[in-house]
């Protein structure tokens, strides 16, 4: 790999004094910056705060945000919570699977359970979300 | 003339149906009318139906249009509505509305009324009062305060306050910590993001009096990484709190930090939380030692949920008498409660302990928003019993759903129309838990697989009877050996269907 981007995850937890406990926050930019976390980045974030790659691994497989693979686009979190099924969210969940989006991932709970069926593009919130919405955003807010 | 006030929301609610169209649209409108106007992004007054709802300042009060969208801007105008003009989607006064009219709101006493990241307007309607008195007050006398007050944790176990706090300020420490449980996984629940979004400074200001009480000069807010506007306005407020210096002369610190989540329900569970904030996996651990003994980094940790310590600084300043004399038995004070799913009119509500189920969900919500006849009422989360509809005159307190077997959680609750399968509903409340469990104990990892493919054989008919004692063994299990609420209370939606719902369980 090139070095710009080893540059930028060192940068980055140094931001965050290369202390242990801030890992998660670490993580979470470091994957901002790259779209996913590669086995690179992992190696140098353990390297910079002085912690294992098994401690890492675990991490980051414990926690559903991260992901490991690269990813075209913003994230699309569907809400499969309970008041969401109350009003039709398992349909919309369905009919998000049969669209050839890849970045679709089942969330419970966006906290905009009055004004369900919820989905989160990226960090837009978007509520009473029908199929048809929810393709006209695909299209327009999350297109690879 | 001066320019005339709109208000239209900033919170996540809000923006989700299009109100940043609307302020957008406002603007658009008034520049080609040549008018003067000044919008301000409050929070939400919690009338989420009415979302996005457009406020006007007029000399009688504010007067609420909504649900607008950005195409009835025009007409809006049209209307007259800079002066409170009547129109279709006008209200009247926001405060004479009755769904507004009739709460109680302590906790949320600024939110959607303020300018959230105004700590100008925030003194201006009462914040920073309870702070300055508690500054003349001993620790001992702020955690009195806290315990005759009644409060009790609104995360869902309800312990008191005054008590957990008692005993992180008899311990001798070098260094203790509060941390802010904003992790509100939940469905059905939103109080916490709207009052992070609405009114961040209270929960500031309820942080900063408990290190005051307890002796800790840090304190964390861990937010879920679903809510990204209630972690955008939370961090600035905190610069603009921590600019503001606040304590200063005091002799007292206090530093505020805020840690994002990253998708895991069971980093509300405590224990797990800590974790997760050290940078760990967020695996729960066993309890003792308390955290309030040892905590975060092994240190005494006051953890309380948002809308707690959202509730201290109102205690603080109108007394613990003011507060205890809402609410009933041994639940006092307000309970800020949350209308989600096929409801009519869906919100937040907060009233004193006591309002009946039925008063929610048919007077304050109005019935189903489909129109379809109720059949449930899931309370308190994921982890919340299904409430027959003979049973929604319970007076809603602590005491009285556990009486049903049911319980508050967070103050969630979940509207199901006649079209929902309480087996699959069950199944589920299984599913979530295999999802979700952080894998430490066996009831609880073991025990949610082995009851989605029990409830899978109900539901497809192999050996009912057998299958239903099977899954009441598992569910009896799980209660009884799991390590924390996750695995140790996904059986009571479980068995609440099985209970009240018979007739879906019959394969």
């Amino acid at each position: 790999m090139n070095h710009e981007p080893k540059d930028k995850i060192l940068s980055i937890c140094a931001d965050y004094g290369n202390q242990p406990d801030t890992l998660i926050e670490i993580l979470h930019d470091v994957q901002v910056e790259l779209g996913f976390l590669s086995t690179e980045a992992l190696i140098q974030i353990a390297d910079a705060l002085n912690i294992s790659r098994a401690d890492i691994h675990g991490v980051v497989s414990f926690y559903d945000d991260f992901r490991r693979e690269p990813t075209q686009g913003p994230t699309v979190k569907i809400c499969r919570a309970e008041a969401c099924q109350a009003v039709g969210g398992e349909d919309l969940a369905k009919h998000a699977k049969e669209t050839a989006h890849t970045n679709i991932h089942d969330v419970y709970c966006l906290g905009n359970c009055a004004l369900g069926p919820a989905v989160l593009i990226g960090d837009d919130l978007y509520g009473r979300v029908t199929p048809e919405r929810l393709d006209a955003l695909l299209k327009t807010k999350a297109a690879p | 003339m001066s320019a005339r006030a709109i208000y239209v929301p900033c919170d996540a609610a809000a923006l989700s149906v299009g109100a940043d169209d609307v302020a957008a649209a406002i603007e658009q409108e008034a520049a080609k009318r040549d008018v003067q106007i000044k919008i301000i992004r409050n929070g939400s007054r919690g009338m989420l139906w009415l979302e996005p709802l457009v406020e006007v300042e007029t000399d009688t009060g504010r007067t609420a249009y909504g649900p607008v969208a950005p195409e009835d801007v025009a007409e809006l105008f049209d209307a007259g509505f800079l002066n409170g003009g009547t129109h279709d989607l006008s209200h009247g006064l926001t405060e004479d509305i009755p769904y507004f009219a009739k709460q109680e709101r302590l906790t949320f006493v600024r939110c959607g009324i303020t300018d959230p990241l105004s700590l100008e307007d925030y003194q201006t309607h009462g914040g920073l009062a309870g702070l300055r008195k508690t500054l003349t007050l001993s620790p001992e006398a702020i955690v009195e305060t806290v315990t005759q007050s009644g409060l009790r944790g609104r995360g869902g176990a309800g312990f008191p306050t005054g008590i957990k706090w008692k005993t992180a300020l008899e311990i001798d420490a070098s260094q203790k910590y509060i941390c802010a449980n904003a992790d509100e996984g939940d469905s059905g629940t939103f109080a916490d993001r709207m009052l992070m979004e609405g009114d961040p400074f209270v929960l500031l200001e309820g942080m900063v009096i408990a290190g005051l009480a307890v002796g800790a000069s840090i304190g964390y807010i861990y937010i879920r990484s679903e809510y990204p506007h209630a972690i955008k306005t939370m961090g600035r407020a905190v610069q603009i709190w921590q600019a503001a210096n606040l304590l200063a002369g005091s002799g007292q610190t206090f530093e505020i930090i805020i840690r994002r989540g990253a998708g895991a329900y069971i980093c509300g569970e405590e224990t797990s939380m800590l974790e997760s904030i050290e940078g760990k996996r967020g695996q729960i651990k066993v309890k003792p030692p308390l955290p309030a003994i040892e905590g975060l980094f092994g240190k005494p940790t006051i953890i309380n949920n948002v809308l707690t310590l959202a509730s201290v600084p109102i205690i603080l300043d109108k007394g613990a008498g003011y507060y205890r004399d809402f609410g009933q038995g041994r639940s006092r004070g307000t309970q800020a409660f949350q209308l989600g799913g096929d409801i009519k009119r869906g919100g937040l509500v907060e009233k004193a302990f006591g309002v009946s189920l039925r008063e929610l969900v048919e007077g304050f919500g109005g019935g189903s928003r489909s129109g379809k006849h109720i059949r449930t009422v899931q309370a308190g989360g994921p982890l919340g019993a299904y409430i027959p509809p003979h049973e929604f005159d319970v007076e809603m307190d602590y005491e009285k759903l556990a009486d049903i077997d049911a319980m508050l959680g967070h103050g969630g609750l979940v509207v199901f129309n006649e079209d929902v399968n309480m087996a699959k509903q069950a199944r589920f409340a299984m599913k979530f838990c295999e999802v979700e469990s952080c894998g430490k104990c066996t009831p609880c990892r073991i025990g949610a697989v082995r009851g989605k493919e029990t409830l899978d054989k109900i539901i497809a008919g192999e050996n009912v009877a057998a299958n239903l004692a099977l899954l009441d063994e598992i569910c009896e299990l799980m209660t009884d050996g799991s390590l924390c609420a996750m695995g140790g209370l996904t059986p009571m939606p479980v068995q609440s269907a099985i209970k009240h719902f018979g007739e879906d369980f019959k394969g």
